[in-house]
């Protein structure tokens, strides 16, 4: 049993605002949702299967199916933080393999920059009765030391510098200047990136993603449904999921789960890293995106650093387009959760409707890579690959 | 520069992990090792996360250890440095690096535990150059 050639991503929506204080969370998903159908040509009545993570409010998905008051057959609520929506597309392709539904909408929304969360820089109290909180939460981790622990271990292992790490930055606000919905719209340079003030050592400011209002919505269809759809069509080829936690101790800060969901994805549909003609990868600080392009195989483990420098990453110049949207680090990162608009820029390329300015020529296989949690303590990893057919 | 102290919110104990508090309260480390496998783990569990054992019992750990990663938070209201530290009985543990210069960490440096006062009375294991 396989997902490949299953299902189809018919719709995709990424909410224009960055900043929604006028907007409840509910209503922003439905707005996503809305656009969504629209932009697959469906109807809110067409949806049987709905996925939501932990940014919608309420238990599971039954609070926001309500307030869309969907009819559905099959509902799903896995959250594995920003990873969970291609975590949504596997299982919705799982589902509809399986006659489970036909049409599934995943949503996601939220509004961390209206209601000034301080999203990477506090430590959060979290719930006791999780184990690991009263050995961690008084110790004050935060989102970006976390990643920094990660980058600071790469560094003292591999070599790997502040100016490679730069360079993503420095790609991201390349492919930004051409997106009109962009938070940072400005290139910047290597220098600018390491002028900018230490946050948590080694990572900078600009080293770390924007915290944006917004959402985004996809819709997930059976093959029937799509061959009566106009819209390109953009199926899923492979899919792989990993958590990846402290190993009881043997903590490894080295290496994403992408280590493993990255093979299972890559097997299933077929292909090799060579064969991927652009990447979201995703983007919460720059050394995310390193240790993930590393696991994922695009260059020997440790050599992140080297492959990512002088523009690699850049659509047009470099060997491996990257978030030409302009990702995390320059576009949106709404509800503190990347992976939603990763998939919907995989999905512009394959269809032909990036900025023409980044868009990668006669784009047919795509790789969308996701890591939700965090890096420094248990984080889940999942990877799609996804074809124009 | 040796930053002031900052203040710490207490842990949390529950039946499964108070005697590590209660042991940390009063300036000694504990570890958690399995007598089926023999394998010491961190954080503390009643069942051993290598071989799934209840044969876990608590040991005295030696408090020495050698710096696996580590972070300087200067975005903060008293910048700190979080780490990781690798036991000498193996598993490594999440931390706070003190009463040391933040400028001088460095990895592979050998630390020793202390013991900082939390809110609650409660203490929490810490480490600083050895």
């Amino acid at each position: 049993m396989t997902i490949r050639g299953k299902a189809y991503i018919a719709g995709a929506f990424e909410h224009p605002l960055r900043k929604a204080p006028e907007k409840s969370v509910a209503q922003l998903h439905a707005e996503c949702a809305k656009g969504a159908l629209a932009d697959a040509g469906l109807s809110k009545d067409d949806v049987d299967g709905y996925f939501c993570a932990g940014d919608a409010p309420g238990m599971g998905p039954l609070s926001l199916a309500d307030y869309m008051n969907l009819r559905l057959r099959h509902i799903d609520s896995t959250d594995t933080g920003g990873s969970s929506y291609l975590v949504h597309v596997a299982h919705a392709a799982e589902a509809i393999a399986l006659g489970k539904c036909s049409v599934a909408l995943i949503t996601l929304a939220g509004r961390p920059r209206s209601e000034g969360m301080a999203t990477g820089t506090a430590p959060r109290p979290g719930n006791p009765a999780q184990p690991d909180i009263p050995f961690e939460y008084p110790y004050g981790p935060t989102l970006v030391n976390m990643y920094a622990m990660c980058a600071m271990r790469h560094m003292y292992q591999y070599g790997t510098t502040s100016e490679q790490l730069a360079w993503i930055k420095v790609a991201a606000s390349h492919h930004a200047q051409h997106n009109p919905n962009a938070m940072l719209r400005d290139v910047v340079t290597v220098k600018e990136v390491l002028d900018s003030p230490i946050v948590a050592s080694p990572l900078h400011r600009l080293d770390c993603c924007v915290i944006s209002d917004g959402g985004g919505a996809l819709v997930v269809v059976a093959p029937e449904v799509m061959k009566s759809l106009r819209r390109p069509r953009v199926r899923l080829r492979g899919a792989g999921e990993a958590p990846k936690g402290q190993f009881g101790g043997d903590v490894d800060l080295t290496f994403s789960g992408a280590r493993w969901s990255g093979p299972r994805a890559f097997a299933e549909a077929g292909v090799t890293p060579a064969d991927i003609q652009y990447a979201s990868i995703y983007d919460s600080f720059t050394i995310t995106v390193l240790m993930q392009i590393e696991d994922l195989g695009f260059c020997e483990k440790g050599k992140g650093g080297r492959f990512v420098a002088d523009g690699n990453l850049i659509s047009g110049t470099g060997r491996l387009p990257f978030n030409t949207d302009g990702g995390g680090l320059c576009n949106n990162h709404p509800a503190n959760r990347g992976g939603m608009t990763k998939v919907i820029e995989a999905v512009r390329q394959l269809r032909g409707e990036a900025h023409p300015a980044v868009q990668v020529k006669n784009c047919a296989l795509a790789l969308v890579q996701g890591t939700g949690g965090s890096l420094g303590t248990r984080h889940g990893s999942a990877t799609l690959i996804l074809e124009r057919e | 520069m040796i930053m002031p102290d900052r203040i710490l919110p207490a842990p949390e104990p529950n039946p499964e992990t108070q005697p590590y508090w209660d042991a940390a309260a009063a300036g000694r480390l504990l570890i958690r090792r399995c007598a089926a496998c023999g394998r010491a783990h961190h954080y503390p569990r009643a069942l051993c996360p290598f071989c799934f054992s209840d044969r876990t019992e608590w040991q005295t750990a030696s408090g020495n250890g050698t710096l696996y990663s580590f972070s300087v938070m200067q975005r903060a209201p008293v910048p700190y440095a979080i780490a990781y530290v690798t036991l000498d009985e193996g598993p490594r543990m999440m931390s706070n690096l003190v009463d040391c210069d933040f400028d001088t960490i460095r990895i592979g440096m050998k630390l020793k535990a202390v013991f900082k006062p939390t809110e609650g009375g409660l203490k929490l294991p810490m480490f600083t150059p050895a």
